[in-house]
């Protein structure tokens, strides 16, 4: 599956299937600052990624004050 | 997963609330917390005309969405921070949501208004970017809102935002701090009430708030606030908040309901003497015939040649590489 991380902007190739929260782990991403989004609908935890998906991996930190 | 009100496929788990969401009720939940914060805390009436402070992120693009779909008269003001393409595509966010909702926004610009940008102000105050980003739109939201005859400023500050700063409060100490952070800052002395509706809502529900409502917003983190001190709270409350969910809400709304009472007789005291400044009128702390921080700020950076982001981003790297050198000695 394509995956689209941001903060930068970037893509990666993942081989095969995967539930999201193992995605996450994966990559070392928590899901506390993490949204996983799949044609414009948010992913919950549980759900089984397509290796065609092309799913983005969005941040939500946000810092300035 | 089901959703916990209408056993439905859920589409986001809250492991703080140990419940899990669809669409429509996650929706109803943002609403019901941001109800309860209004409410509990006395924060607006239906009659108030209400000015949010817009950014193009996230949490004010929720907030101001939330108040107007409960029936709140909110407009916004956008401050044009000068940030490079950071800023440009944040305003680009920020006036096609008051478009196509056909809401009231008006847009301040530091470097046209007032001749300065804030990479620049930070070169020249030799402080942390946020330090003069922070007090000019402090001070320019309080002018737009006694100009603009508002009652209220309704910043997007969320529950991470205020556990972060009581984080870093707490870890010095800083009891004056301590006492003033509250969700509600009443009118006082020619300040306009400023108030935070999101204090009950995480980072992570604002930006799901904002998928499925189809805000669109500018993820990207503003350049200047790559690793700042808050940033780094906020990952250490996160790590806890996975390992121990709600650790973050009982921090922050533990704190509102047993430490605020405690504190208040530290918060009741000081900064009674305002007085006015003599260039710009907005109410200052300083003695009889002072300027402000703000207008001091306008003088020094508008007579300094405009500087980019990358000159400053590149020197705070080189600051920290020798931070961290000095550090392993």
């Amino acid at each position: 599956m394509k995956v689209i991380l941001r903060n930068p902007r970037r893509e990666i190739e993942i081989e095969g299937r995967r539930r999201v929260h193992a995605l996450l782990v994966e990559l070392g991403l928590p899901r506390e600052s993490h949204l996983v989004i799949r044609n414009g609908t948010l992913v919950p935890g549980d759900e089984e990624l397509d290796k065609d998906d092309v799913i983005e991996i969005r941040p939500v930190i946000s810092g300035g004050f | 997963m089901k959703c916990r009100t209408c056993r439905g496929p859920a589409i986001i788990e809250l492991p703080r609330h140990n419940a899990n969401f669809c669409a429509e009720h996650f929706l109803q939940m943002c609403r019901r917390q941001v109800e309860k914060a209004i409410h509990d805390h006395d924060m607006l009436q239906k009659t108030d005309r209400v000015l949010v402070a817009v950014s193009g992120g996230k949490d004010s693009l929720a907030v101001w969405d939330m108040l107007v779909e409960l029936g709140y008269q909110a407009d916004g003001l956008y401050i044009a921070l000068g940030i490079g393409e950071y800023s440009e595509e944040s305003r680009e966010y920020t006036e096609r949501f008051a478009q196509e909702r056909n809401l009231k926004l008006t847009v301040v610009s530091l470097r046209d208004d007032y001749g300065y940008d804030i990479p620049t102000a930070t070169k020249v105050t030799g402080r942390v970017p946020c330090s003069a980003c922070g007090m000019s739109k402090r001070h320019l939201f309080d002018k737009a809102a006694v100009d603009g005859g508002y009652d209220v400023v309704v910043t997007g500050h969320n529950l991470d935002d205020e556990a972060a700063v009581l984080f870093g409060n707490a870890l010095r100490w800083d009891v004056e701090y301590l006492a003033r952070q509250l969700p509600v800052l009443p009118s006082r002395h020619g300040f306009p009430k400023k108030v935070k509706p999101l204090i009950r809502l995480t980072e992570r529900e604002m930006a799901a708030w904002c998928v499925i409502r189809g805000i669109d917003y500018i993820v990207e983190e503003c350049p200047m606030a790559e690793g700042n001190r808050h940033i780094g709270y906020k990952e250490v409350l996160n790590l806890l908040e996975e390992k121990s969910p709600g650790t973050k809400s009982s921090y922050y709304l533990g704190f509102l309901d047993r430490m605020v009472p405690v504190l208040a007789a530290i918060a009741a005291t000081g900064a009674d003497s305002v007085t006015p400044c003599v260039q710009c009128g907005a109410p200052t702390g300083g003695e009889q015939g002072s300027v402000c921080a703000f207008c001091r700020l306008v003088e020094r950076s508008a007579a300094h040649e405009p500087v980019s982001v990358e000159l400053i981003r590149k020197k705070s790297r080189s600051q920290k590489r020798v931070q961290a050198e000095a550090s392993k000695k």
